[in-house]
């Protein structure tokens, strides 16, 4: 057996799958790319030059598997800044310089630099940035174009701009404020509806195809002129032989200026952040649970943003929200990036033309949303909730990149935390003193590792840390233990708590240990914080329709539980669930051998604006024997569709109308042909339609994918009390 | 019995509230060891110094014990370190001072500088008490190095003479000897075959030291070997400390020159925060 010849096929068997979610993804990618481009006032089709030159080179020597490359919303505040100082031309060079030193980041295996960063202070540079990327576009997308010299005057004209756009007369910016107010709400209620065909087009590209729809309508039907005033259209998209033919001139002038390298500095740190953060968010999403080269994707990024700038497009870092629609369209390696990369070339080839019937403001509302969820006041309530200091790390970060830029923000962030940390503790010497320590002992113990910490361990000195905790296996068990450490910070316990969740989606175990015992330990006098999620408090007023399940419950005698219960083990070696968060499930209703269990879920998937935050109810049975591990669901238009990326359906001997009606799915196919015997088959033929899957022994039952109703509550339990007995009679 | 690595153990005293528990762990430490105990006092000899020693060694007269006090002017280390020259004292037992408030020890500047000029072994006590604590488990480094033979036999004969249970050999395995770095999972898988390997080495090395050694000192004690990963010498005291170790016993530092105090490693580590009770072998 040649293993090398196995790569090849199973990457040939995977390429359908991965050419279809690179389709899905360039959907995402057209719109956001040209719209990034012209936040930062550059040309639309830097941001698609970017994306396309990332894809093919990130997919080719990149060390990531399902990440996608382009540019980047966090980028918009410094590409801004660096045109506006440097000028089109100097800034290109800023932009190649950039990818230099990330290339060199990487080569030093630097890879670890955003783990200096204390994630308060990271999450107020964003918020700032999403700010900044809202405060500039709202004004565009209510066709309001104004200009200011200070960011912070963007965001306080806002509410002129709302009070001018209800009195416009002129008919051309009423329909352009229309557009963009149409493509926001489109934003913002896309998430909400489970549609499938819906939700195979990305939102910002069924605002692209309504808003060239729109144009053509009234060219073609109406025979009128666009009822959109002409200087809201995007303009300046070249055809693609005048982007080969136009590529701008870089000019290196101004190299030995101290703006020019405060804005390489700038460019690199925030591209380095960015894509370090969402290699470590997607490789979370990861169905086959590989781990990331980052340094070798830094190189790799590097070498993409240099190419870039030398053909006039923007840096290009790992973006998260395209990279989660890659995962959720089942984008299994880095030929997905290639393939958006690919696809974005014919959509410019093709339609380039077709680009300009886009009204400005409609392309600004995904923008201005994008800013929202950088910025969201959600963030900020979280933020609270881990403590009252890390609010005022938050909001300094926040101010100071606003008012004077981000480098000098994320510095005062940093500076704020450690002040923060000192006052805590009283004592600099603790910091000082064990600073350079290698504080991190690991060793293996039995069969499990055993990591312990002392003196005190934050964001200063977590790459310590981290360094140990990555040279484990995620499926191993580890013992974090920090009872000789005086002081955690949130940096610290928040990476701590992904690496637990990573762990756990593994088939791993992690535990942190030590830090409850400082609470009541008085021989040790330390001002330490425990920060670990707790659980919410429980609450007691119960809604109509949990009182209703909790009637329910007593009639049929079933145990109810309102509260929420984030321990979802037993859900983790669901198929359904491996590109997904569950959040939390409650209302669980059980019966008394706990063999049936029908629950609320909340659970997410893809992140950033591509996330969707979906509550259902579903059904979990736990049978007493094994079965082989299957999904059952309808067969539509999507299912057909599917089958052509290599899902194949499993056929039944001698149940036509089953294998018509039913789309079944399974590696082992002799063992999902005899289990469905006859009796299984009519059981599904005769009964409503679920999805259901089988992880080997539980079955997962759930309709659509929203709260059930008290009546479809009754009949989902009824159906899985049904299915149990027959599965079990068999 | 050929084996008795301390005849003669050497205690700087001074008159301070702790002189009693200093005195009473020496005296029991020579017991054990069959040594002989000098006591050295740096300042002029008088009476009542005199006497109050003997009030409190009076306890240990039934069991004869064999002991001189020195006094003797001038600078303390350097008069320590002349005492146990001319005495042959193999053994210098030092103690640690408490840092205020909080639980940590640390070897105070004169004793820091005896450590580290000493040409003997050297016991750093950081809880001298009265009554005897009993030691039961002793942690001895197992790293590669010509003086870590002799060092693991000391610890054996001191884990028999104090009837320690359990004796943990830890070899400590610098980082750089993992010539791969983790990136990613293949990485990772090689990185951890290169480690059980490593492993195996040290184990294996470690097991033919102890069969070297005489049987009457292996026989009664649980023994123990555990290959850690970090820095040398830092990482067996962060060790020591976490599985609750009575007695750490180590190698002495081959040379300590001004950068090695600057860029502290090794002894230095141990010096500056002693996770227990320390003997450091010549």
């Amino acid at each position: 057996m040649s293993p090398k010849q196995n790569n090849i096929k199973t990457f040939l068997n995977a390429l359908p799958k991965n050419i279809f979610s690179g389709f899905v993804v360039s959907l995402i990618a057209l719109p956001l790319g040209l719209g990034l481009a012209m936040a930062s006032d550059a040309p639309p089709i830097a941001g698609v030059i970017a994306a396309v030159i990332g894809g093919v080179t990130v997919s080719i020597l990149g060390g990531s598997h399902v990440t996608i490359a382009g540019p980047g919303n966090g980028l918009v505040g410094v590409l801004l800044v660096t045109i506006a100082t440097l000028g089109l031309e100097s800034a290109y060079a800023a932009i190649i310089c950039s990818g230099i030193l990330l290339s060199i980041l990487g080569f030093l295996r630097l890879g670890k630099l955003a783990d200096f960063f204390p994630s308060s202070a990271i999450q107020g540079m964003l918020a700032a940035i999403g700010l900044i990327i809202l405060g500039k576009q709202f004004h565009i997308m209510l066709a309001h174009r104004i200009k200011r010299e200070d960011t912070m005057d963007y965001l306080f004209e806002i509410p002129f701009t709302l009070n001018d756009a209800i009195h416009y007369e002129n008919t051309g910016l009423i329909f352009a404020a229309l557009a963009g107010l149409i493509s926001f709400l489109i934003m913002i209620f896309y998430s909400k509806i489970r549609n499938k065909y819906l939700q195979l087009i990305p939102a910002p590209m069924w605002i692209v195809i309504l808003s060239i729809t729109f144009s053509y309508y009234f060219e073609l039907v109406a025979h009128e002129a666009n009822p959109i005033a002409s200087n809201y259209m995007i303009s300046g998209i070249p055809q693609f032989s005048e982007i080969i033919s136009q590529i701008p001139t870089v000019n290196f002038g101004k190299i030995g200026s101290f703006s020019f390298w405060s804005s390489v500095l700038a460019l690199t740190l925030i591209a380095s952040i960015e894509s370090l953060l969402s290699i470590k968010a997607v490789d979370k999403l990861d169905p086959e649970k590989r781990r990331s080269n980052v340094n070798r994707d830094l190189k790799a990024l590097g070498l993409a943003t240099i190419g870039s700038g030398f053909l006039g497009g923007l840096n290009v870092v790992t973006v998260i929200a395209r990279s989660s629609v890659n995962v959720n369209n089942g984008g299994t390696n880095r030929s997905s990036n290639f393939f958006h990369a690919l696809f974005l070339v014919i959509f410019i080839v093709l339609f380039s033309t077709q680009l300009t019937r886009i009204p400005l403001p409609a392309l600004m509302a995904i923008l201005v949303f994008t800013g929202y969820k950088l910025a969201s006041p959600e963030n900020i309530r979280k933020i609270f909730r881990i403590g009252k200091e890390q609010l005022i790390i938050f909001f300094v970060t926040l101010l100071v990149t606003l008012k004077i830029g981000l480098i000098s923000g994320i510095l005062c962030g940093v500076l704020v935390t450690f002040i923060i940390h000192v006052v805590l503790n009283k004592s600099v010497s603790l910091f000082a003193r064990n600073w350079l320590k290698p504080n991190v002992l690991m060793f293996q113990e039995d069969d499990h590792y055993y990591i312990s910490v002392k003196h005190f361990c934050s964001f200063l000195n977590y790459y310590k840390l981290k360094d140990k905790l990555n040279a484990i296996p995620e499926n191993e068990d580890v013992i974090v233990d920090f009872s000789l450490c005086q002081f955690v910070d949130h940096t610290v316990m928040e990476n701590l708590n992904n690496y637990q969740e990573l762990f756990s989606k593994r088939g791993g175990n992690f535990e942190v240990l030590g830090l409850d015992l400082h609470d009541t330990d008085s021989k040790h006098p330390f001002a330490l914080r425990r920060l670990l999620p707790v659980p919410n408090v429980i609450k007691n007023s119960l809604t109509r329709r949990q009182k209703t399940i909790e009637e329910l419950s007593v009639s049929f005698n079933l145990n109810y539980k309102s509260q929420k219960e984030k321990q979802t083990l037993f859900l983790d070696n669901f198929l359904f669930f491996r590109t997904k968060q569950i959040n939390h499930i409650y209302n669980q209703l059980s019966n008394q051998e706990q063999s049936l269990n029908v629950f609320d879920i909340e659970f997410s998937e893809g992140e950033f604006i591509a996330k969707e935050v979906v509550r259902s109810t579903m059904l979990h049975i736990k049978l007493n024997k094994d079965i082989p591990e299957f999904t059952l669901d309808r067969e539509g238009f999507l299912e057909k569709i599917y089958a052509f990326t290599g899902f194949k359906d499993i056929p039944i001997k001698n149940h036509s109308d089953f294998s018509n009606r039913f789309y079944l799915l399974g590696e082992d196919t002799k063992a999902i042909q005899h289990f469905f015997t006859d009796e299984i088959t009519h059981f599904f033929e005769s009964n409503p339609y679920y999805h259901i899957e089988s992880n080997g022994h539980d079955l997962l039952v759930f309709g659509r994918q929203r709260l059930a109703s008290i009546k479809e509550l009754k009949a989902l339990y009824d159906f899985g009390k049904r299915l149990y007995k027959t599965i079990n009679n068999y | 019995m050929s084996f008795t690595p301390f005849k003669t153990i050497g205690l700087g005293i001074a008159f301070s509230p702790n002189l009693k528990a200093n005195l009473y762990e020496a005296a029991r430490l020579s017991l054990f060891f069959n040594a002989k105990l000098v006591l050295i006092h740096v300042g002029s000899k008088s009476e009542d110094k005199i006497k109050k020693i003997n009030t409190i060694l009076d306890f240990f007269k039934p069991e004869n014990l064999d002991y001189q006090v020195i006094f003797k002017s001038g600078n303390p280390v350097d008069v320590i370190l002349n005492a146990s020259a001319e005495k042959n004292i193999d053994l210098l037992i030092i103690g640690a001072a408490k840092r205020e408030k909080l639980v940590k020890y640390y070897v105070g500047s004169i004793a820091r500088k005896i450590s580290r000029q000493a040409k003997c072994s050297l016991l750093l006590l950081i809880n001298p008490s009265i009554e005897r604590l009993s030691c039961r488990h002793i942690v001895v480094n197992g790293i590669e190095d010509p003086k870590t033979q002799q060092t693991i036999e000391t610890a054996f004969y001191v884990g028999s003479k104090l009837n320690a249970e359990k004796l943990t050999i830890v070899e400590e395995i610098k980082q750089n000897e993992i010539a791969v770095k983790v990136d990613d999972d293949k990485s990772l898988r090689h990185a951890n075959i290169i480690k059980q390997r490593l492993r195996q080495r040290e184990n294996s090395r470690v097991n033919h030291i102890i069969e070297d050694l005489p049987q009457e000192y292996t026989s009664n004690i649980t023994v123990k070997s555990q290959p850690i990963f970090g820095t040398q010498g830092y990482s067996i005291g962060h060790y020591a400390q976490i599985s609750r170790a009575d007695l750490l016993v180590m190698n002495a530092p081959t040379k300590t020159t001004f950068w090695d105090r600057l860029f502290p490693h090794d002894i230095e580590h141990i010096l500056t925060e002693l996770p227990t009770d320390v003997l450091i072998i010549q």
